[in-house]
């Protein structure tokens, strides 16, 4: 399949800073790819990058088939900044059916367009008088103009309250569906992990992890957990039968390898009648996120 | 092309609107041209010109100072502000060409210097010609007033444009824009006038002067305007000077500025990193 993005080996550097470093990714059309990485990690500036902002220091970089920041991209491309700024002066009517007539759209649909992010009812006040999470759905809404074929969302969920991401990304899911590519940044790890295809992980301006969030839980190969809470009496057997395992609030704890978790499991039905519950917790996302984000000394 | 330059002036109309600059433009030229012609009105009969001429005299001497710093308050914000409130990279992610966004502000900020000199003039002009209906005949002057003053105004919304860029900050903007209007406006001429003083009548006075005086855009409007008719020149009392330089020659300078004010303002934009 042609991918919408396709970036390799990209570097950039701000004086001695290395923002980004041999940097390779793509995204195909119809796919969900969130961008992770902690702060300072490069996210805004590789989107910066991908939109022509910003020139990049080497590497190669298509959009649509075409170089970044060129009139045939720009055309295809939509964005959303962080922290996305509109003039207060206008009301969203305005700003939205000022772009809608720079990517030469009907500018009759602005409206619609506004009630699709929940603005409708603010669409003749001042952007001025706007709250955060308001300026960030006209952000938003700016960013369905047309059919974009690639979206670049930089925390587009910051300032949202949790209905309004849910209808983001019921929103993102109808693009994909459409065949938009989407690349977004995020510091929510569980609304990534849900709702995106795929996962890219930069740490100090390299990509340190890419891949769907099984492919990353296997490859990170973190321990798993297990909760044990024994019938009153048995404790100390099984104490006894799992040398490992160490007493806290009340339960037994238990960490084991990837590839001990069978044996482990079986070594545990041994005890049967002696266990009365049994819990076995997988690494969560932010142990697999801060695995990957570490390995770099971060 | 012509409908993203046309939505750009659209929006910055709005703006300025929102932002009563076309109210302070408008009042601006109106108060001011009110209170010359009103002032202007002792002594007309004396100088044998009609009371028109006499109001556009010393119009052409309000909008050599007023015309210029309406354009600059206009055009200081126009790309350090997008800069500075973070509208820029957006912006510039659109399918748009930069000298599209700028010709739009252009557009924008001419059709209102355009309605605020035409009510100030209109208005010193309908007092005037009430007074006395044989002023009729000084609407000439008062045209090339008009059109010089919009192409005067044009040139500073240029300069203004190209200084936004350059500064990257609003604070920056506004001060190089308050010191490039006391230098072309005020001290320009000042300098000039004790040089020729301190000249008396050499080479500086036949020679650098005349075309010290083309180069700045403001000097040259002036000058057009009081040579092209005799009378206002009589009533001015600007003598040899203007007289030694011909109406064509500052007619040129008056068209030329703009085209260089905003093609140095494209460029500067064109440099400019979001
Ligand atoms: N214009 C600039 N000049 C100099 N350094 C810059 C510039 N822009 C970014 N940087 C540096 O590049 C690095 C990456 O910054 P970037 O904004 O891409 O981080 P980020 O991953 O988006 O972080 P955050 O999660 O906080 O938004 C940082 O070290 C930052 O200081
Ligand atoms: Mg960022």
């Amino acid at each position: 399949m042609t991918s919408t993005l396709t970036i390799s080996h990209l570097t950039k550097a701000f004086g001695g800073v290395k923002a980004l470093s041999d940097v390779s990714l793509s995204v195909a059309p119809g796919e969900r790819v969130a961008l992770l990485g902690h702060n300072g990690a490069g996210k805004s500036t590789l989107m910066k990058v991908i939109l022509g902002l910003i020139a990049a220091d080497g590497g190669e970089i298509s959009v649509c088939g075409a170089a970044p920041g060129n009139a045939q991209a720009r055309a295809h491309v939509a964005y959303l900044p962080e922290n996305a700024a509109f003039h207060s002066a206008l009301t969203g009517l305005e700003q939205i059916t000022y772009y809608m007539r720079l990517r030469n759209e009907d500018i009759s649909g602005a409206l619609p367009l506004l009630d699709r992010v929940g603005l409708a009812h603010a669409a003749n006040r001042r952007i001025g008088t706007y709250s955060k999470g308001m300026r960030q759905r006209v952000g938003l809404a700016q960013a369905l103009i047309g059919h974009p074929s690639l979206l670049v969302l930089d925390e587009p969920t910051s300032g949202l309250d949790p209905v309004s991401r849910r209808d983001f990304y019921e929103l993102l899911d109808g693009l994909a569906a459409d065949g938009a590519a989407i690349l977004l940044s995020s510091h929510a790890l569980t609304e990534v992990e849900a709702r995106t295809d795929r996962l890219l992980i930069l740490s100090g301006g390299r990509l340190v992890a890419k891949g769907t969030l099984p492919e990353l839980r296997r490859e990170a190969a973190l321990p798993v957990s297990m909760q044990i809470h024994a019938h009153e009496t048995h404790e100390a057997e099984i104490m006894a039968a799992l040398p490992a395992a160490v007493r806290m609030n009340n339960a037994i704890h238990l960490t084991c390898g990837q590839d001990e978790k069978l044996t482990t499991l079986a070594q545990i039905s041994a005890l049967q009648g002696k266990v009365a519950d049994l819990d076995v917790i997988p690494p969560s996302l932010e142990d697999i996120y801060s695995h990957f984000s570490r390995r770099d000394g971060q | 092309m012509i409908a993203r330059i046309l939505a750009t002036a659209k929006t910055e109309i709005h703006i300025a609107r929102r932002n009563r600059w076309v109210l302070i433009a408008v009042l601006l030229m109106v108060v001011f041209s009110l209170v010359l012609s009103a002032a202007g009105s002792a002594p007309t009969g004396a100088l044998g010109a009609d009371r028109l001429s006499v109001l556009v005299a010393s119009l052409t001497s309000l909008s050599v100072y007023l015309v210029p710093l309406v354009a600059l308050l206009m055009s200081f914000d126009a790309v350090a502000g997008e800069v500075e409130r973070g509208t820029l990279p957006l912006l510039l992610t659109y399918p748009v060409a930069r000298w599209e966004i700028l010709a739009g502000k252009l557009v924008a900020h001419t059709t209102i210097l355009i309605v605020a000199i035409c009510a100030g003039y209109g208005a010193a002009a309908a007092v005037a010609i009430v007074a006395d209906p044989t002023a009729v005949s000084g609407l000439i002057a008062l045209w090339r007033l008009t059109w010089t003053s919009v192409l005067l105004g044009a040139t500073f919304l240029g300069i203004g444009y190209a200084l936004s860029s350059l500064a990257g900050r609003v604070s920056g903007a506004a001060g190089l824009a308050i010191g490039l209007w006391l230098g072309l406006v005020v001290l320009y001429d000042l300098g000039l006038l004790a040089a020729v003083v301190a000249d008396n009548g050499g080479r500086f006075t036949t020679t650098v002067f005349p075309a010290a005086l083309l180069a700045n855009p403001a000097d040259a409007f002036r000058l057009f305007n009081l040579t092209a008719s005799q009378a206002t020149v009589a009533a001015s009392g600007v003598g040899g000077a203007a007289n030694a330089i011909a109406p064509w020659q500052s007619l040129l300078s008056i068209m030329v500025w703009p085209l260089i004010a905003i093609g140095v303002a494209a460029v500067a934009f064109r440099r400019v990193e979001p």
